[in-house]
């Protein structure tokens, strides 16, 4: 494909003073691009749901049946995990707007020392893998050999056996999975409180409105959205989160949602009762992403003018230093804290054990890298699949936000609905909707990594979705209109003129989607194989016999390994900071 | 230093109980084939292959032990290890095998009754290590697709520093004693193939009245049967109501603060049974990695770094153990096992709440 007009011209079309001199035409390849797409999202999106559909009304004498239903709602084995992942997502959704908005102003809006800093920790709490932060946080806060607790036994003067804190509960698992889900509130309203331009805050003050009045009545409203799509994140992360649960709430005595459909599996499996499990998920999820649209829908929240100039700094005083301190909690608890446990535990020989000269050993680090068979091709799939998923996932992004940005063809609704439905299945329901598609003719893709790709893809959608999305609408049309009047094609114009300007959001995407294949283990544990694993199943595999040493050290490299990327990402695209501090 | 399980110190009637259950549920079939050593045709094929996928729930270092033993024994031949609790095997080789994959070349599970199902589904290789002929008869199929590798104990056990040995439980029934409650870890069914074996095992000699009863005791619950020692080491709770014997034995020697129970009423015993598979991707190598597991010197290892008790009559074990004949065992009934799995899991959930 090529457009019709040199290149220089294109890249700078304000600069244009000629006309274009007339140039062969190739014919538009935007149609077949487009019915390939919508194959694509169908394959990807549509088939693991019509299989989970498909299951969950027949029983396991595959007639036609409402059985699993009636089951799922008569047994309190199957409507007290729903129960408690309802109360536990709805407990995350709130603490995690009430801890990350006065944090995102903070950072944002107000003179708080180390603004960039905390805002830096807070990303690398979302490159966490929250099954990871689940693990370190067994380690600090154990009711008994937990860190955390043994230092407060010894500096409140306690008894052995008295407990300050204990993981293994429902507000433990409620605490933890906050961490992980907060980011996703932070980074929203924090990029909301940038935009809203300083002329309506100044606006209201010099209408006489005190700073809180103007908090209150002109900055909150104006981010109240944000706020409210950062909760709903932060619900259905909470909802469909399977690795965090999985390890707190088993020992705990507690089933969650996702833990009873994982169970299902087990011997005999059951995956009629699993698929008809995960459909009222589907049903909840969608029907709170309408809500969600009808309530912002209806209030009009656009911001008009430009975006003019630094957003309004709020000077604290001695408030600073409060500030600062709220701030520090806030990053010591899902990044200072729990990295430093697996630190620890990566160098001592077991995990009571504190660190010394005399306890200090290697033995886990030579285990991991040395003995242990899985370590070498477990990081190889990890990071292979981590870098197919985000380049192929930002490039189905980028094109299906480009169509129903502009409204390109009838039924774009209906691509970024399917865009977006898979937000509303759990990874671990998606895996077995995956696993009935692809285990039979004609295409058997269970046990290689295709399967894994397909699932990711599937998974990070959303996300790599949403981030182009909300690029296209912050991009003026014109300049593509431009190059369309021109003589360049659709796809010509999306490559050099839409592309380059979307530059920060696409590395923002590519990053996201990274992130976000590197964290999964939910589908991954029902899709990998011995052939196929990857460090996030190991890690799991590992829990379950509770090596917390090697997994320190897995652990560990594998935040390495994301960083590394993430960093090499931003700097071979020439982004620097830029788009690590935006993801 | 002294043989264990030598027919003379009298095996536990249990183990007899256990095989001898286990070849008669099964279809009378041809012979077992003649057991086969490592002769340098079989060495030479192996290595063409240069691989071999070792399925096991043994306690991951371990198994890596063994597989680096094998490794260093027949240099170019790589051991994969895939270590998972057993039930978690077991539902991984069901799943590959519904799908038409066939990864693993030799499996071992902790879970007697998984045997019996490979074999009924005609998935195990008829193949008779070297050393597996000086077998006791009862621990091995008659028809030779598979053996008991291992016999692991399903034991309790105490944190040394928190608890004197007057105050630690001496039973099962102690153990449901209130001043335990929250300061119980155990393992569970749904994961591991030994607590699967131990649960069926205790129901059946104790009454689900008794495992209603821990229920109650708002013990901590972890998956695998090798993780309830390090959690009493860690001092993260003060008694283990089970889990395996051979980690205890090699944390103890480690200097690790634990201590085991072998409870009054007696221990549940577990035999992993391991197989080569038929369809095994390297069936030189498979075959080949199962003589080394069966030998005198892939047990030995097994045995005196692993802690692990052998039926290998030539196996010494390290003089400070307690002899397996001297320890009750509770009766095992693989086939009786396999058909109430269902149930036990069902009760399970009932009464721990996972």
């Amino acid at each position: 494909m090529t457009t019709a007009l040199p290149e220089a011209q294109i890249e700078r079309p304000a600069a244009r003073t000629g006309a274009p001199a007339p140039a062969p035409r190739l014919p538009d390849m935007t149609r077949p691009v487009l019915v390939m797409l919508a194959i694509v999202l169908c394959v990807l999106v549509l088939l693991p749901i019509g299989w989970l559909v498909a299951y969950a009304f027949v029983g396991a004498d595959g007639k036609p049946t409402l059985a699993n239903f009636v089951r799922l709602a008569s047994d309190p084995a199957f409507s007290r995990p729903l129960l408690t992942s309802l109360r536990i997502a709805i407990s995350v959704a709130l603490l995690a707007c009430a801890v990350s908005l006065p944090l995102a102003w903070l950072v944002a809006r107000s003179d708080m020392p180390m603004r960039r800093t905390v805002r830096a920790l807070v990303t690398a709490s979302f490159v966490t893998p929250p099954f990871l932060g689940a693990i370190a946080w067994e380690i600090l806060a154990a009711p008994n050999s937990g860190v955390l607790n043994q230092w407060a036994r010894a500096l409140l003067g306690l008894k052995p056996f008295d407990q300050v804190l204990n993981i293994y509960t429902a507000e433990g698992v409620t605490f933890v999975i906050t961490l992980y889900a907060m980011p996703y509130a932070f980074v929203l309203v924090t990029n909301a409180l940038e935009r809203i331009p300083a002329e309506l805050e100044q606006a209201s003050a010099i209408l006489g409105g005190s700073a809180w009045r103007t908090l209150r009545r002109v900055t909150i409203p104006l981010v109240a959205p944000a706020l409210l799509a950062g909760g709903l994140v932060a619900f259905l992360q909470a909802m469909t989160l399977f690795g965090s649960p999985a390890i707190l709430a088993l020992p705990a005595g507690f089933h969650v949602h996702t833990t009873k459909i994982w169970s299902l599996f087990q011997y005999p499996p059951a995956p009629h009762l699993a698929a008809a499990a995960a459909l009222p998920l589907l049903a909840l999820t969608v029907g709170l992403l309408v809500l969600q649209r009808r309530l912002l829908g209806r209030r009009g929240y656009t911001v008009i003018g430009d975006k003019s100039g630094a957003a309004r700094t709020v000077s604290l005083g001695r408030w600073r230093w409060a500030a600062l301190a709220y701030a520090t909690v806030m990053v010591t608890l899902p990044v200072l804290l729990p990295y430093g446990a697996l630190l620890k535990t990566a160098l001592v020989p077991t995990v009571a054990d504190a660190l010394s000269l005399e306890t200090l050993t290697f033995k886990h680090v030579r285990f991991v890298f040395l003995e242990f068979s899985q370590t070498r091709h477990a990081l190889w799939n990890t990071v292979l699949l981590g870098l197919l998923t985000a380049t192929l996932g930002t490039l189905l992004a980028l094109v299906v936000a480009y169509i129903t940005g502009r409204k390109l063809v009838a039924g774009h609704q209906v691509l970024g609905f399917l865009a977006t439905a898979p937000v509303a299945i759990p990874g671990i329901v998606l895996g077995v909707g995956l696993f009935l598609a692809y285990t039979r003719p004609p295409v058997v893709l269970y046990g290689t990594l295709w399967i894994l790709l397909l699932a990711f893809l599937t998974i990070e959608l959303p996300a790599g979705y949403q981030q182009m999305r909300a690029a296209f609408s912050g991009l003026h049309p014109e300049l593509e209109e431009a190059s369309r009047i021109l003589g360049a094609t659709r796809l010509g114009t999306l490559r050099r003129i839409t592309a380059p300007l979307l530059r920060t959001s696409v590395v923002a995407a590519w990053c996201f989607i990274f992130i976000g294949t590197i964290r999964e283990l939910s589908a991954a544990i029902m899709l990998s194989t011995a052939n196929t694993k990857i460090i996030s199943v190991v890690i799991y595999d590992l829990n379950e016999s509770g090596d917390l040493g090697a997994i320190s050290v897995l652990g560990l490299t594998l935040l390495l390994v994301t960083f590394t990327v993430v960093i090499l990402v931003n700097r071979l695209t020439g982004l620097g900071r830029k788009v690590l501090a935006a993801s | 230093m002294r043989p264990i399980l030598s027919m003379s110190t009298g095996l536990p009637a249990a183990l007899v109980a256990l095989a001898a259950a286990a070849a008669l549920a099964l279809p009378a079939a041809a012979q077992a084939p003649a057991p086969s050593k490592a002769t340098p045709e079989l060495i030479a094929a192996a290595k063409a292959e240069g691989k071999v996928s070792f399925y096991t729930s043994i306690e991951i270092k371990l198994a890596e032990r063994l597989g680096k033993a094998f490794e260093a024994k027949y240099p170019g031949i790589k051991v994969q290890v895939e270590r998972s609790g057993a039930e978690r095997n077991f539902q991984r080789i069901m799943q590959e095998y519904g799908s038409n994959i066939r990864n693993a070349d030799v499996i071992e599970s902790s879970d007697a009754a998984h045997v019996l199902v490979w074999k009924r589904n005609g998935w195990l290789a008829p193949f008779v290590p070297e050393d597996v002929a000086k077998w006791p008869a009862d621990q091995r199929d008659p028809d030779g697709t598979f053996a008991a590798n291992r016999a692991t104990l399903s034991v309790g056990g105490y944190n040394t520093k928190q608890l004197k040995p007057e105050e630690a439980p001496k039973s099962f029934a102690d153990m449901v004693d209130a001043k335990w409650q929250g300061k119980i870890v155990k393992a569970h069914p749904g994961y591991s193939g030994t607590i699967m074996t131990a649960t069926f095992q205790i129901a059946e000699t104790l009454g689900w009245g008794y495992l209603e009863k821990l229920g109650k005791q708002k013990v901590m619950q972890v998956q695998s049967a090798t993780d309830p020692p390090k959690k009493l080491a860690s001092g993260e709770r003060q008694v283990m109501a089970d889990g395996v014997e051979y980690l205890m034995i090699t944390m103890k020697k480690d200097g690790a603060p634990v201590e085991i129970i072998y409870p009054s009423e007696g221990t549940p015993l577990v035999a992993g049974m391991g197989a080569v598979l038929k369809a095994a991707p390297n069936p030189n190598a498979a075959r080949l990695f199962a003589i080394f597991l069966f030998s005198q010197e892939g047990q030995q290892i097994a045995c005196t770094e692993g802690g692990l008790r052998s039926f290998h009559p030539g196996v010494v074990e390290p003089g400070d153990r307690v002899p397996f004949a001297k320890i009750k065992t509770m009766k095992a009934d693989p086939v009786a096992q396999e058909k109430a799995i269902e149930a036990t899991k069902a009760k399970y959930t009932q009464y721990f709440g996972t």
